[in-house]
């Protein structure tokens, strides 16, 4: 199948609203088996597992269970779910004619809750294949540009 | 009101007058008369492996530079310059036998000292002969076991003294492994909107665990078909000086070392060889209560060593009342093979930190108390009274450790003091 960069950052539109949505199951549906969601430490986007503590670092069964657990009442910390707005922007799309699609974008997701508004910024990265004629993320790895979780205080929701 | 804190051993009951969470003139005692005075942590002796390392770190309200100066010592550097008080290192780590500022380019070594300035020729040869001119260092710097603390009181009795029993189970997480312990990259920097002592209580609360954990708890029952129930059952201890722990068997799975199904053959066995060297060591009954129990350790008044699924230290500080920033370090055996290292890893992060599975859900309980002390003036205590009727043979899901913070706190924070202070204005 001939992709486009069109139909790449599509997308990532409707990955992003899926999750807005709430849609969860429907957005771990787009990770490929072996696909994996991390967030790195602040200040060490390139760090080794082993030797530094990510904040968030899932393989396809964890990325499932984050999914299933959000979507519980006894997820207490999102529920009543939060209000969210994900922004993908300065999209570069590498590797078109390629097996494995290299995405690179810059992101801003705002959540609020109990009137607290919290903003998230960073840079994303993205490898996406085509499995069965359809767009898959293999990678998503979330690289957050801020000095600490403050005042944030946590990651509850999916980047 | 004579006290925040009613023990009233005759009814078992345990109060807390709200107010404590919740009023700035509170907050300003707790600084003078707790964080002023006790003994804080301010980081792990790994951190500054080699002669130079140095680390920027906020304790107890001031701003510090962690080091390891050329001589070999670990010191606590006020991080402002004695000229005109700006921020000296700007780095948040880094390596440095020189620490400049740069307003007007005074330059100090490692250990404080100044070494230059430009335009000497307008001060007087003996300008810094008393070493006032010098980046003045934390008095009080003492270790235990690795962990460093401070102390901003000059006579404040050793930090040997003050961990006292508590020291039992430092060593317990301490023994875990024979090269020592170290502090993982990615320190973990968050926040809570809510009162300081809140996260406390809830880093020695047993009780909470099933309701507020329950989607942690379902994952480990998916993840283990053996699991019939959720067994979370041990002791509680008060340590004295405000110290508290619980220890307790769980059902997930701990680096060292208690296999869980989640995790391969391969580290079923080296974890089976890292029970045989203990038991060695340490005979059959340590090396159980090492490897098998929990311990989540809280230092008055505001270190938790939680050695769990995986070994984290959390302190934290209140800017308000209602605002506590938190920093999270996980801690693991130095040379710990990587396969094993992963593991524990993981299994930090599928319950711990603030993108774990349970650590925003314990955010959002603390959360949710802070913004309803909105009713204090009609709803004024906090009951934390689980187990006073046993308190010699306390549960690890009573509250007899968080009533050891608030019998410490009892003593230091009077409300009589303040009238007193109060009135003498």
């Amino acid at each position: 199948m001939t992709v486009t960069r069109q139909n790449v950052v599509d997308f990532l539109y409707h990955e992003a609203n899926l999750l807005d949505e709430w849609k969860l199951l429907e957005w771990a549906e787009l990770f490929t088996d072996d696909a994996s969601y991390t967030v790195p430490p602040i200040y060490e986007p390139d760090a080794d597992a082993t030797r530094s503590l990510f904040y968030i670092h899932d393989d396809r069964d964890r990325i499932q269970k984050r999914a299933e657990r959000l979507l519980k009442k006894e997820a207490h910390v999102e529920y009543p779910h939060s209000t969210t707005i994900r922004n993908y922007h300065n999209v570069l799309v590498q590797d078109l004619d390629q097996d494995t699609i290299k995405v690179l974008c810059n992101f801003t997701t705002y959540r609020t809750k109990r009137e607290v508004l919290d903003s998230f910024i960073g840079k994303q990265q993205f490898e996406i294949v085509s499995q069965d004629g359809k767009l898959r993320i293999k990678k998503k790895k979330v690289i957050l540009h801020l000095d600490s979780l403050r005042p944030q205080g946590k990651i509850s929701l999916i980047l | 009101m004579n006290s925040f804190v009613i023990d009233d051993k005759e009814k078992s009951e345990f109060l807390v007058h709200r107010s404590v969470f919740t009023e700035r003139e509170i907050l300003a005692r707790e600084r003078a008369e707790i964080f002023n005075k006790c003994w804080l942590f301010i980081g792990h002796e790994s951190e500054l492996k080699e002669l130079g390392d140095y680390k920027r770190k906020k304790v107890g309200g001031r701003n510090l530079l962690f080091v390891r100066s050329q001589d070999g010592e670990i010191r606590a550097l006020y991080n402002t310059c004695p000229h005109r008080g700006a921020l000296v290192c700007r780095e948040n780590e880094g390596n440095s036998r020189v620490f400049r500022c740069f307003y007007h380019a005074w330059s100090f070594t490692n250990d404080g000292n100044l070494v230059g300035m430009p335009g000497k020729d307008g001060f007087p040869e003996d300008f810094n002969a008393e070493g006032t001119k010098n980046m003045k260092a934390v008095k009080r710097v003492e270790s235990y076991r690795g962990f460093v603390f401070v102390n901003f009181d000059d006579h404040a009795i050793s930090l040997d003294e003050y961990l006292g029993n508590a020291k039992e189970y430092i060593d317990l997480v301490a023994d875990q492994s024979d090269a020592g312990l170290e502090v993982l990259g990615g320190v973990q920097q968050y926040s809570v909107r809510a009162n300081w002592k809140l996260l406390a209580e809830n880093s020695v609360d047993l009780y909470h665990g099933m309701p507020t954990h329950k989607t942690y708890f379902d994952i480990k029952q998916e993840q283990d078909p053996n699991l019939k129930r959720v067994r979370l059952e041990g002791h509680g201890r008060e340590l004295g000086n405000g110290h508290g722990v619980m220890e307790y068997v769980a059902p997930w799975g701990r680096p060292i070392a208690q296999w869980t199904p989640i995790w391969d053959e391969k580290l079923k066995e080296d974890m089976e060889k890292i029970k045989a060297r203990l038991k060695e060591k340490y005979g059959e009954e340590r090396a159980e209560r090492i490897t098998n129990y929990n311990r989540n350790i809280l230092i008055f008044p505001n270190l938790v060593i939680n050695d769990i699924m995986a070994v984290t230290a959390r302190t934290f500080y209140p800017t308000s009342p209602g605002y506590m920033e938190v920093t999270g370090y996980a801690l693991a055996p130095v040379g710990e093979p990587e396969d094993h290292r992963l593991a524990r890893n993981n299994n930090f992060l599928e319950f711990l930190g603030p993108g774990g599975f349970a650590t925003p859900d314990d955010n959002e309980a603390l959360e949710l108390c802070q913004e309803a002390y909105t009713n204090n003036s009609e709803v004024e205590w906090n009951d934390i009274s689980k187990g006073m009727i046993r308190e010699e043979n306390a549960m690890a899901t009573d509250e007899l450790q968080m009533r050891a913070f608030w019998r410490q706190y009892k003593k230091i924070i009077k409300p009589s003091m303040m009238e007193e202070e109060v009135t003498m204005k």
